[in-house]
């Protein structure tokens, strides 16, 4: 890993337009990932990560949608970029891996097309070269039979390989950054695995940065660099793996630890943080954001105007309520251990 | 794919015996024959005469009788007697068959030119000013009534401006054959095929429309636009080849629709087809055109099914027919 940073999000701000009001879905989000580095980005639907994500492509729907801040990228700011000028980086110097491999292929093109798209548009490789590269990707990501899948239709394929498909389109151009949106939520847990596997021995090979968007906190442990936790917008904890798996300090970091099913747990009913991400209408835009989900923490332990704080070495943690928070006695702490 | 088709002509049979029977027995249902308006309107024809007249046709043997000659002879090709014009119901429609198939397939091409582009402009710019339009002439469209419109475009083009012909398909004083005999045959086309597209455009527009809708939100279009795919390709490439599926399939069906639908478009326009036709026979109590007709237009809604499938399958590799 080095130390030069790829991208760098400087107080991005993400809002969508509902009823002509604008309400940030990503608020004031200072991020910066290095090459060659997994940065994994955690928390509940509806906390902003996907957002995130298609804030830094350029893929929300112009007319509603209102960016802010700065995305550097390659010493341009993404978000002064023209469309066009956004085509030519996007595909080329970032690729992007999608949820739901179900849906994210054209089921009207074959596979090889579908990865070969991404060739014609960024290189001046001749139809030949771009199906050996193709047949290369495929084989890359694992497809046991390239020459077959090549030809084939996405319905004919399996979720698990139809993933690999959407990798292979993503790393099609041997991108420096990969934004990977829960690469592994629609598969089940087997193929889950395989996939990370597989995201892993190519993010080492092809040295990639990768921004890895999920809610599984397994998936984090084994991969990732540095961790930040997003709640409602906001980053609220952010430290390389090892400090937050070891000393998470947030509530909202500890929270999400806790509700970890473990074996080793004698505990016989699960810990649920107490109700839900509030939508983005409704989100409460000055002090703790996470504040009416432990409300029995009290109120000035709180600040009034938290910000993300370096509280040891790299690590940083919004609004000082960590210093007081402790779990309702019927919960009880349990520590995640990291494998 | 040939063993498909196969099945499916094998899988007519049945049906096509079926309609004949209903045809034959709705056709048997009406009140009067070919005979009953000859007795009123002829002094000279007695109640003997008539009586002869009707053995010698066979109006007179038991239905079932009746039916198997009737279907018998449908098996040859035969189709009777037109008893009015007095020649073979298969010489009758050669003619106007031809008519017909003109008009719809220039009715099926004008009104995909006008609603494909109308559609594309209201799916992609959704909610603009041009799709306010869009929807505003789909509105309009689909409340005009088909004869209407006609008759309002026949009044204004044919009449008041004089630019089209107002009846028949071509001019008879033109030599068959010759490039003049064409271009009367098409200008006597343009006003009733416009008439018919306009109308017919409603649908098309309306699912094209609807279906780009869906599709532009879709995440395969996502992921073209991540791999840095350009607007207009995303478009071509991805949004349109999908949006267009349900048209496509639904193309057999619009073929077969429009030949029964020129009913009104042919008696309005005085256009010699087979809608024509089948109004006339049916005041003049022809049963032989009456029977063939609808027996033509049920083996046309079998084969538009079939051809719906046959397209449907080749454009959308999902669906494989085997």
């Amino acid at each position: 890993m080095s130390n030069q940073p790829l991208l760098e999000l400087k107080n991005l701000r993400t809002s969508f337009r509902i009823n002509n009001n604008y309400y940030a879905a990503v608020d004031d989000v200072t991020l910066t990932i290095k090459e060659n580095e997994v940065v994994a980005i955690v928390g509940e639907s509806g906390c902003g990560k996907s957002a995130l994500a298609l804030s830094i492509m350029g893929l929300h729907p112009q007319g509603r949608t209102k960016l802010e801040g700065n995305v550097n990228f390659n010493g341009k700011n993404l978000l002064s970029l023209t469309t066009s000028e956004m085509n030519k980086i996007r595909g080329k110097d970032i690729g992007m891996i999608f949820q739901d491999p179900l849906t994210a292929l054209n089921p009207l093109m074959t596979c090889g097309r579908q990865i070969e798209e991404s060739m014609t548009y960024h290189t001046n490789l001749s139809s030949g070269k771009k199906k050996q590269k193709a047949l290369e990707l495929l084989k890359k990501v694992g497809i046991p039979n390239p020459e077959r899948t090549y030809k084939q239709f996405p319905h004919e394929l399996s979720g698990g390989m139809r993933q690999r498909v959407v990798i292979a389109i993503a790393i099609a151009c041997e991108p420096s950054l990969v934004i990977a949106d829960e690469p592994t939520t629609a598969l089940d847990v087997t193929i889950q695995a395989q996939i990370m596997d597989l995201l892993k021995d190519l993010q080492r090979q092809m040295k990639t940065g990768i921004i890895l968007i999920t809610h599984d906190l397994g998936v984090v442990a084994e991969m990732a660099d540095r961790v930040a936790v997003m709640y409602a917008g906001e980053i609220v904890e952010l430290a390389d793996v090892k400090t937050l798996f070891k000393n998470p300090l947030h509530p909202y970091t500890r929270s999400l630890l806790n509700s970890i099913p473990s074996t080793a747990s004698e505990k016989d009913r699960l810990h649920v943080i107490k109700g839900i991400v509030p939508s983005l209408q409704n989100l409460p835009r000055e002090g703790c954001r996470f504040k009416e989900r432990i409300d029995w923490i009290d109120d000035h332990n709180h600040e009034e105007h938290p910000i993300l704080r370096e509280v040891e070495a790299n690590h940083y943690v919004r609004c000082t309520c960590y210093n007081h928070f402790h779990f309702p006695e019927e919960i009880g702490d349990s520590k995640y251990v990291v494998s | 794919m040939i063993k498909f088709i196969l099945r499916r002509f094998v899988v007519m049979i049945p049906q096509l015996i079926i309609l004949s029977v209903l045809i034959f027995a709705l056709a048997k249902a009406m009140p009067g024959d070919a005979l009953t308006g000859q007795l009123a309107s002829n002094p000279k024809m007695d109640a003997q005469t008539l009586h002869e007249l009707k053995q010698k046709l066979g109006l007179l043997d038991p239905p079932y009788k009746q039916y198997l000659h009737w279907a018998g002879g449908l098996l040859h090709g035969d189709m009777g007697m037109s008893v009015i014009h007095q020649v073979p119901v298969t010489q009758l429609l050669a003619g106007r068959m031809e008519n017909t198939l003109i008009l719809s397939l220039a009715i099926l091409i004008l009104s995909y030119m006008i609603a494909i582009p109308l559609g594309i402009v209201g799916g992609r710019w959704t909610d603009s000013w041009a799709d306010k339009m869009v929807v505003g002439y789909n509105y309009l469209t689909f409340a005009t009534p088909l004869f209407i419109f006609a008759l309002i475009m026949l009044f204004i083009f044919g009449f008041v401006l004089n630019w089209f012909p107002t009846s028949g398909s071509v001019d008879i004083r033109v030599e068959d054959g010759t490039f003049s005999y064409y271009m009367s045959k098409l200008n006597h086309l343009i006003l009733p095929a416009l008439s018919g597209a306009i109308v017919n455009t409603t649908v098309t527009i309306q699912y094209l429309r609807n279906e780009i809708i869906d599709t532009k939100i879709k995440d395969f279009v996502k992921t073209a636009r991540a791999k840095g795919v350009n607007e207009s390709k995303v478009y071509t490439q991805h949004i349109l080849r999908n949006s267009f599926l349900p048209i496509a399939a639904f193309l057999g069906y619009e073929i077969v629709y429009l030949i029964g639908g020129s009913v009104f478009l042919e008696t309005i326009y005085g256009y010699p087809g087979i809608g024509q036709l089948f109004i006339a026979s049916i005041s003049q109590r022809d049963f032989s055109v009456v029977t063939a007709l609808v027996m033509i237009s049920g083996l046309a809604t079998l084969i538009g099914t079939l051809l719906s499938d046959i397209i449907l399958s080749a454009v959308d590799p999902r669906i494989r027919i085997e």
